[in-house]
């Protein structure tokens, strides 16, 4: 952390998006984690691919947990909206937010104490409800707040800061959204906001829910020899299989991709996902093989990172659910509100 | 790119801006820092150790510095360094003799002659006396200072100031021999002395020879004389209306200086678009809040003159045709135009003159006349013989003869001690860490929003009462401290230990201007074009770490637009970045005196 505020001047020619704005006006207030934290990377990525996406500040909704990753929501696009909830309960306030209007962009983030540990059933139902929103898992295998203590993404073998060892087997939030039925599965690495920041964005645009978990080391508790979510650790085991560019409507695409190796998914709005498979055995769009694949390397210790599985667009939360097609406060409020003999017909069919 | 060698003496001391800029490199973010401090006497020996008269430049220093100032990159108006080098002198203590340097009463048996009073002969004999020489300076008119007593006018510089800066030197133990014109070198040189260094300057100001010039010859005057005449008394009034032609800061203060006289309409006549001025904006804006008309693309044709006087002039009414770039590519003249006047100032330059120099003294003159002499060395072709100051390479200005001043005082010193003036100590930089904690730096590093202090001025109505009012009052002490927080402390410098640093990041978002980008290496056009903001200034260096270790990326840090805010340094869990000062190390002829004795204990 820093007691200086950034700054206000920036960089005289910064470019700006089509709102007019520069990357600075999507930052938020001053982050108070420790310097160099993971998390602190992950919110730059996303005031990156806000700014990209030249989303109005405002249409933007950021919901989080507790924990140090859940602070974050703070620190990025103070312009948007946002609620910070009860550990483990962020799913469900954006099930409320989104129910109530559907028209803005969801953004959670979290940590995976907050998702995989007391966080998990809300997780899976919220996977389940199919929410249309982006969720950030910042993973570092511990709880940063709270001073260090394994958490249920923790590796087996992998040693605290003080020397114990984890014996219980992680909770991997990739092959859990996949098995779930998850329609995007990502995974990546603060430290490689060239993939991240596409992902974001093609997160962001994606119809339903949409899982990003992002190694993020803990630089205080969980950056030592030994530990399996270290800056270094994460580097030497860090495996990009599929690399996602992600092209609005507006925009061509561009580069010259290899035939076979390349696979451009269109996506409910127009926009379009160029995925480029690194590694060519690997098939994203595979759910059952993704899943088997993933299993596979992390057994031989690897991380996999890349869109790990993108699928058709099925029905999100609001078709499942037959919501109405704006958000509540364009309903007429006749129509919304059905009035007193309304409501005693409606009780009526209860009795 | 190969990384980047930091250790070179010139890498930190480029990325202080004004340091660099400055011809004598006086350390100007730490006088601001002792400003800012209230320690002006400090802020002031500062200053002296570098351009010999802060006082003096404070007011009328060309400013190199300025324009180079990161602060106008940053947001447009650079720091106002001139005016607060002027806050030290204003409000230094009277008496700095304990701080001045101590004159050996024993003196080292060498004698040096210096022709002419100006800066350059006054910066020579004030680097040469601490070291024991005799120095005799040889002055033609009867107050010593040269072009800024005769040519400055005493409405931007007063001659208290000037005569305390002066004497300084003078007290030193200098043999000024006023009144006392040098003309003949060959004379001079017979007197024994070890060594000469003319510092006569550029004295002789240039004629226009136009149709009308003779007959109305009483009523045009050559600027640099004309205000040498002033300066002296000799002249105090002028017509009514008077025309001054040329737009270079002589005829700045010759449009000034006229309406002291009692003009009552002043125009400075310009050949060309306003683009091409050669005077400072600062000195133009002086002007024309005096009513000064400035009159563009008027080229001079005859003096008009009816039964032996002077009327006016005639120009030639022109046009020019100008390139993407701005540049003069076609010019025409499409009409002619008369304008009336009194009196005509002539300020189209000046050059210099050595009539006094035998031309068989082994001293060589090229083929425009003017003395060849070494670019470092400011010898001229026959050893033991020295120029400096405008009498050089021609008019420039007093910051550059104090430098040139300096150079040649440590050639003399090698000259008189029978070593090669080629081998001179070279500059140097010191680094010292301004860490005081997690979160504490020496220096203030938050970022002022603040904008430029404009300095108040005497009232137009007060200041043309008399010629000498001095029209800028300087900045109170109040203005001094906001304008002090614009500076960016440049010389609080980033530095980088590749071996620390984990890639986590932090540092390259935390950067307000984006300054950062870890990044694989590449060629610099390619590495310019791919960090996090272009860096398109080719001015201002890349640096570019080694290779860093997890990744083989590397570091790159464009040094265009660094705040100094440290934000990095606080930013880095690992300390790979730390702020820490540079002291440049610009060595002068004393330095070279104490490397030789440390070298030869018995020169000492
Ligand atoms: C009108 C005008 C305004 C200026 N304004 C500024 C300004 O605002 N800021 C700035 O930085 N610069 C200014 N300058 C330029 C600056 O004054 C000179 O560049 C500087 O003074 C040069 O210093 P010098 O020591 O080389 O020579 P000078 O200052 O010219 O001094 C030379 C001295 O040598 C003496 N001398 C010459 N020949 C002989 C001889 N044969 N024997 C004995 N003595 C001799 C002269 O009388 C003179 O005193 C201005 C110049 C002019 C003309
Ligand atoms: C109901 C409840 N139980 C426990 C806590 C204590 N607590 C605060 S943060 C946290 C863990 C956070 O871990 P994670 O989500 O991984 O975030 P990190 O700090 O690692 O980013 C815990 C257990 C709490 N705030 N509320
Ligand atoms: S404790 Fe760990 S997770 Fe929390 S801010 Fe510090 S480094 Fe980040
Ligand atoms: S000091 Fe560091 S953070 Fe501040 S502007 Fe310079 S490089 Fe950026
Ligand atoms: S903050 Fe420090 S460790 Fe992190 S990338 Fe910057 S220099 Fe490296
Ligand atoms: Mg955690």
């Amino acid at each position: 952390m820093t007691y200086l505020a950034k700054p206000k001047v920036s960089h005289p020619s910064l470019p700006r998006n089509a709102l007019g704005l520069t990357r600075r006006d999507y930052e938020g207030s001053l982050s108070t984690l420790c310097a160099g934290c993971g998390h602190d990377s992950i919110t730059a990525a996303i005031v990156e691919a806000c700014w990209g996406l030249d989303i109005e500040p405002q249409n933007l909704v950021k919901l989080s947990g507790i924990g140090c990753s859940s602070k974050t929501t703070a620190y990025f696009v103070s312009g948007g909206h946002g609620f910070n909830s009860v550990h483990g309960r962020m799913p469900s306030i954006a099930t409320g937010a989104n129910a109530a209007n559907r028209e803005l962009h969801y953004i959670g983030v979290s940590g995976d104490g907050d998702t995989l540990s007391i966080g998990l059933g809300q997780f899976c139902h919220a996977i389940r409800r199919n929410l249309n929103m982006l969720y950030i898992i910042e993973n570092n295998g511990v709880y940063g707040l709270t001073k260090g203590q394994f958490s249920a993404s923790a590796d087996v073998g992998t040693k605290a800061k003080k020397g114990e060892t984890n014996f219980q087997p992680p909770i991997d939030p990739v092959l859990l959204a996949i098995t779930l039925g998850a329609t995007f599965v990502a995974r990546s690495f603060s430290g490689d906001k060239k993939q991240l920041v596409p992902l974001i964005q093609a997160g962001l645009r994606h119809k339903g829910f949409a899982l990003i978990d992002v190694l993020s080391p803990c630089v205080t508790f969980n950056d030592h020899e030994g530990s399996t979510k270290s800056y270094a650790y994460t580097r030497e085991h860090y495996e990009p299989a599929v690399h996602a560019d992600f092209i609005p409507p507006e925009r061509e695409i561009v580069a010259d991709y290899n035939e076979g190796e390349t696979l451009p998914v269109v996506m409910h709005d127009g926009s379009r996902i160029v995925l480029h498979k690194l590694d060519a055995a690997y098939d994203p769009t595979n759910r059952a093989a993704a899943a088997a694949q993933i299993q596979e390397r992390m057994r031989a210790g690897e991380y996999l990172t890349g869109l790990l599985y993108v699928g058709s667009a099925e029905k999100d939360f609001h078709d499942l659910n037959g919501t109405p097609d704006t958000a509540l406060n364009k309903v007429p409020y006749e129509k919304l509100s059905p009035g007193s003999k309304g409501l005693a017909k409606i009780l009526e069919r209860y009795r | 790119m190969q990384p980047t060698d930091t250790q070179h003496p010139d890498y930190f001391h480029k990325v202080v801006d004004c340091q660099w800029a400055c011809p004598a490199h006086t350390d100007v973010p730490e006088y601001i820092r002792l400003i800012a401090q209230g320690r002006f006497t400090d802020a002031y020996m500062v200053n002296r150790h570098s351009n010999v008269f802060p006082g003096i430049l404070g007011r009328v220093c060309d400013r190199p510095c300025e324009p180079a100032c990161r602060r106008g990159r940053v947001e447009q108006k650079p720091v106002a360094i001139c005016r607060l080098k002027r806050v030290a002198a204003d409000h230094r203590e009277a008496d700095i003799a304990a701080r001045l340097p101590k004159i050996p009463k024993r003196k080292n048996g060498k004698r040096v002659a210096c022709i002419g009073a100006g800066p350059a002969s006054l910066t020579v004999a004030n680097d040469l006396m601490p070291l024991g020489y005799e120095v005799t300076i040889f002055e033609q008119f009867a107050e010593p200072g040269g072009l800024m007593r005769t040519n400055i006018p005493s409405f931007r510089l007063p001659p208290d100031v000037l005569n305390e800066e002066i004497q300084q030197i003078v007290r030193m133990g200098v043999d000024l021999r006023l009144n006392h014109p040098v003309t003949s070198l060959r004379a001079l040189l017979g007197e024994g002395f070890d060594a000469v260094f003319v510092g006569s300057g550029a004295p002789k100001g240039k004629d226009l020879k136009l149709p009308g010039r003779q007959e109305a010859a009483d009523h045009i005057h050559i600027g640099i004389a004309w205000l040498e005449s002033v300066a002296f008394g000799h002249v105090d009034r002028i017509g009514e209306r008077v025309l001054i032609i040329g737009v270079g800061n002589t005829a700045m203060d010759c449009c000034r200086t006229s309406l002291r006289l009692g003009a009552k309409n002043v125009k400075v006549m310009a050949r060309k678009p306003r683009a091409f001025f050669k005077a400072s904006a600062w000195e133009l804006e002086d002007a024309e809040e005096e009513s000064v008309g400035i009159v563009v693309n008027r080229a001079p044709k005859s003096f008009v003159t009816e039964q032996g006087r002077l009327t006016g002039m005639l120009f030639d009414q022109m046009e020019y045709e100008l390139d993407d770039h701005g540049r003069i590519v076609g010019e025409r003249v499409v009409g002619e135009e008369f304008f009336p006047a009194d009196d005509v100032i002539l300020a189209i330059g000046q050059e210099n003159a050595f009539p006094w120099i035998e031309r068989d003294l082994g001293i060589e003159f090229d083929r425009w006349d003017v003395p060849v002499v070494d670019k470092v060395t400011f010898q001229s072709t026959r050893p033991g013989v020295f120029f400096g100051g405008d009498a050089a390479f021609g008019p420039k200005n007093i910051i550059w003869a104090v430098e040139h001043g300096h150079q040649a005082a440590i050639s003399i010193h090698r000259h008189c001690q029978g070593e090669s003036v080629r081998d001179r100590l070279p500059p140097g930089v010191n680094l010292q860490s301004r860490k005081m904690g997690v979160h504490e730096w020496a220096y203030a590093n938050d970022y002022a929003p603040v904008e430029r202090r404009l300095v108040p001025h005497v009232s137009l109505k007060e200041r043309f009462k008399k010629l000498n009012i001095e029209v800028e009052l300087g900045f109170t002490i109040e203005q001094a401290a906001q304008e002090a927080q614009r500076c960016l402390n440049c010389d609080v410098q980033t530095v980088f230990d590749a071996k620390l640093c984990i890639e986590c990041d932090a540092c390259v978002d935390i950067c307000p201007v984006d300054c950062l980008t870890i990044t694989v290496n590449g060629s610099e056009p390619d590495l310019r074009s791919r960090l996090r903001a272009p860096a398109k200034n080719l001015s201002q260096a890349l640096f570019v770490s080694t290779p860093l270790k997890q990744t083989g990326r590397v570091m790159v840090k464009d040094e265009d637009l660094c705040l100094h805010c440290g934000l990095c340094a606080e930013r880095c869990p690992t300390a790979a970045w730390d702020m820490q000062k540079s002291f440049v190390h610009w060595p002068h002829a004393a330095d070279n005196a104490a490397a030789d004795a440390a070298r030869n204990p018995k020169i000492a």
